[in-house]
């Protein structure tokens, strides 16, 4: 177990040393520093929280939290831990409450998170109950900033973060309200366990470099050839980023042919190709865009297929990521057919995402031995840069300059 | 009249179809428009339609088939499929529903078998032609949550 400044870190963002993926004390402080720290946590979609009263409960990183939305219409978040004796306030996943109470001692909370009731605080027949001088409004579990952004809902536990607008920076807001550009229903839950640490998967997400070698699917039905038009946008942060791309069909690709890549695969074709033909709903061409936001959140568009998607941390090696797949609350029969089926592109068992299951789970298992040796991510040289062109490992450099940041170590 | 019996058989065929690796074989249990979906308790409690395997027609379970033998990237692995027994909630000549549990263990290329899903079958099948198939088969898993990838159907 060490401190994230005893390990050894190039001086360059190109290298990763391998301590940083298994190790309790980094885990430990990323905890404090990165989740609890100056940065915007996804929540969950304001859509699931539809009346007054409505709560889901999720995490920051480990930290359990509760999301409800009071009857002045806003929403509000806070750890959720009992300030008496630190047990879970709400158990279930969602539901509907006037107040919170825990189970133990039934200590109670309003949908602010302020501690409004002590069980027999006066005790009973004049026996017992708390100290005259105790004080509920100096107890309570912590509270979260909150920050609704496109009915995203984010929470920070930092007074210090800028608002959530800034965080995200001008392009990655813009590129958010393209996708989330009404309102939104959900249509699907689903959690993938991931066997590796948390960076491994977001580092994943922002791999523009590894979309098109390792998901042959993507790469058959020119999806995602790395020579379409294209690029990387990487914020000032370097921590937020969107990888994109449109089909164009006038710019037949030989580039993978000429290499002879595993990737390129003639005999391949489909016998039900409906998977594919989505509808026409974005003017601007493009049929992929990956959007990650700083530490743990991601929004895909692929074609027609909508989803969110957020980390959660399970240990120094484990972690899991949360799927909620959505549709437009104006949706069509026949647009949420299309819909359901592109669902077969993503999630656990999807032909281009289910790789992404296991690859974080190669690398934890690989690095096993290699405390003291670094990942090379010098794709596209050295820089931390939008640009056209995806054959580039610049927004994973781009987390690494944020991540290091909040860690405390010089880059 | 399909019976018990009939279904029992149909359920020890299609188990051994997949745990066999006969997955090329495993599409013809369906009938040719059949939908066949892969969820859990809590999407369908909350009516949730989406699936992490969504199909309406039998070509696309070939051609998913088709994309785990030709595109997608995964460790070497092999299902256990144990089926309960079908709990029979109609039945006559040409038709019948049925609820039937799984329990599915995943045994991968390192030797190790951990349980992988257990759920239920929300089965609506069809006769055609003296022959018992799948017009619907919703994999409605007890868990919400899957481990690393799911490769093989259920």
């Amino acid at each position: 177990m060490s401190d994230v400044q005893a390990i050894h870190w190039a001086d360059r963002l190109t290298r990763v040393p391998y301590a940083v993926y298994a190790d309790d004390g980094v885990h430990a402080q990323e905890q404090d520093r990165v989740f609890r720290g100056a940065t915007w946590n996804y929540l969950c979609l304001d859509a699931e929280l539809p009346e007054d009263g409505s709560y889901r409960t999720t995490h920051v990183g480990e930290t359990p939290v509760v999301v409800v939305r009071d009857a002045d219409g806003e929403v509000y978040a806070f750890e959720n831990r009992c300030a008496h004796r630190g047990a879970l306030i709400a158990l279930e996943k969602s539901g509907k409450a006037e107040s919170f109470q825990c189970v133990y001692h039934a200590w109670s909370y309003n949908r602010q998170g302020d501690l409004t009731g002590v069980a027999f605080e006066k005790g009973v027949k004049g026996q017992g109950g708390m100290p005259p001088d105790f004080c509920k409004e100096e107890h309570g579990p912590r509270k979260l900033r909150v920050a609704v952004y496109c009915g995203l809902v984010f929470g920070s536990f930092s007074d210090d973060v800028p608002p959530i607008e800034e965080y995200l920076g001008e392009d990655i807001c813009a590129r958010i309200e393209r996708v989330l550009h009404k309102p939104v229903k959900v249509i699907g839950r689903f959690t993938q366990a991931l066997p590796n640490d948390w960076k491994l998967y977001v580092e994943n997400v922002r791999d523009s470099y590894h979309a098109s070698l390792l998901h042959l699917f993507f790469t058959t039905f020119e999806l995602n050839r790395l020579s379409q038009k294209g690029g990387v946008i990487v914020d000032e942060s370097g921590g937020n980023h969107v990888s994109y791309s449109m089909i164009d069909p006038a710019a037949k690709d030989e580039s993978y042919k000429e290499q002879g890549l595993r990737s390129d695969h003639d005999r391949y074709r489909l016998k039900d190709p409906s998977v594919l033909a989505g509808f026409d709903e974005w003017p601007d061409g493009i049929t992929l865009q990956i959007l990650s936001v700083f530490p743990g959140f991601v929004l895909q568009q692929i074609q027609n297929c909508l989803a969110v998607r957020q980390v959660v941390t399970k240990g120094k090696d484990r972690s899991e990521l949360h799927w909620v797949y959505l549709g437009f609350e104006d949706d069509t029969p026949e647009q949420l057919r299309m819909r359901l089926k592109q669902c077969n592109l993503v999630g656990p068992a999807g032909f281009i995402s289910m790789e992404d299951g296991a690859v974080g789970g190669f690398v934890q298992r690989g690095i096993a031995g290699a405390r003291d040796q670094q990942a090379v991510v010098a794709m596209g040289g050295d820089v931390v840069a939008s640009g056209e062109g995806r054959a580039t490992e610049t927004s994973v450099r781009g987390f690494w300059k944020a991540y290091r940041q909040h860690m405390g170590v010089a880059a | 009249m399909i019976d018990l019996l009939n279904l029992m058989a149909f359920h020890a065929a299609y188990a051994e179809t997949i745990d066999s690796d006969r997955l090329e074989q495993w599409p013809d249990f369906f009938a040719p428009d059949a939908h066949y979906r892969i969820t859990h308790v809590e999407n369908e409690q909350q009516g949730l339609p989406a699936g992490i395997v969504w199909a309406d027609s039998r070509a696309m379970l070939e051609d998913r088939v088709a994309a785990l033998r030709e595109a997608n990237i995964y460790e070497r692995q092999r299902y256990r499929h144990l089926l309960g027994v079908p709990l029979l909630e109609a039945a006559d000549e040409h038709s019948a529903r049925a609820s039937t549990p799984f329990m599915v263990a995943r045994i991968m290329a390192h030797g190790e078998t951990q349980l992988f899903a257990t759920g239920v079958y929300r089965d609506r099948f069809v006769r055609v032609d003296g022959k018992l198939l799948l017009a619907e088969r919703v994999a409605v898993c007890d868990s919400t949550v899957t481990d690393t990838l799911m490769a093989l159907p259920l």
